[in-house]
């Protein structure tokens, strides 16, 4: 590989390892979105369950 | 906009990019031919069209800011912040790619009297500079103008940076297109458009899946206040 080449070659690598890292970044966000998304749904069903309880206790 | 259809324009637009940056890599390397520079020419086709998207972005992030100042659109704060941070990622390949190129052509990294560059790092920098301002008013009103006012007057730096290599006495920068039209090839342009179209369509791409995350977010926030 002639100095020419590896110049080009460096240019591309870079501009693909920008894309990479970036789909690494958008990766690990929708990760840490998909545990959010987690916690709130369990809490939802905690305060689903809290409401019916105390629909019973009203009702009892 | 629905949700539905911004999801449904997001795998059309990555797919389009994909093809797009497949098809403009084939040309470069197996179309366009060689002239007198020799190989490392074949950087031009995506360190132009990279700067140019760059450009782009920075102009969108103003067109929002805009649109934030003048109908008091508050989902285009978010779509300003977004633009400017594709403005900013493009513009660091702008400047790496510039600098590998200057490296092998000029024998050095980079050339302080050379206007076009030193205007380019000069927005470059004035965008990084938006996030720390952005990031140092809590979020609320004071914010979206204080970072909108900032995005706007950016953009006044975008044509002082394109038109620098005109103005400049003395460049080494090449001249890829000058009042007569592009100075090079009928293949090389249409290589060079297509290298663009790809650029534009990828940072579109980019740009609608951080939105949609920073959007998501934002919706993700509010439904925990509203479950406390």
């Amino acid at each position: 590989m002639t100095t020419e080449e590896k110049y080009v070659a460096a240019a591309y690598l870079v501009i693909f390892a920008v894309v990479l890292a970036y789909v690494v970044i958008v990766a690990l966000k929708l990760q840490r979105l998909e545990h959010e998304l987690d916690e709130l749904a369990e809490l939802a069903r905690q305060k689903q369950h809290e409401e019916e309880e105390q629909k019973v206790v009203a009702i009892g | 906009m629905s949700t539905s259809l911004r999801n449904n324009r997001l795998p059309a637009l990555t797919g389009l990019a994909f093809v797009l940056v497949v098809t403009a890599i084939a040309l470069v390397f197996f179309y366009a031919p060689l002239d007198e520079d020799g190989l490392n020419q074949k950087i031009f086709y995506f360190h132009v069209a990279i700067a140019l998207t760059a450009y782009a972005c920075f102009g969108w992030g103003g067109w929002k800011a805009l649109r934030v100042l003048w109908k008091r659109d508050e989902r285009a704060d978010l779509e300003s912040y977004v633009a400017i941070h594709q403005g900013v990622i493009f513009g660091a390949l702008t400047l790496v790619t510039g600098s590998i190129w200057a490296r092998y052509r000029w024998g050095h990294w980079w050339e302080w009297h050379e206007d076009q560059l030193v205007l380019f790092l000069v927005l470059f920098l004035f965008y990084a500079a938006y996030f720390m301002l952005r990031f140092s008013v809590p979020p609320g009103p004071r914010r979206t103008n204080l970072s909108a006012v900032y995005a706007l007057f950016g953009v006044a730096l975008i044509p002082v940076s394109i038109l620098a290599i005109r103005l400049s006495q003395r460049f080494i920068h090449p001249v890829a297109f000058d009042r007569g039209g592009p100075n090079m090839a009928a293949s090389q342009f249409f290589t060079f458009c297509v290298s663009w179209a790809a650029m534009l369509v990828l940072a579109a791409a980019l740009y609608n899946v951080e939105l949609a995350g920073k959007r998501i977010d934002v919706r993700l926030k509010e439904l925990r206040e509203a479950l406390r």
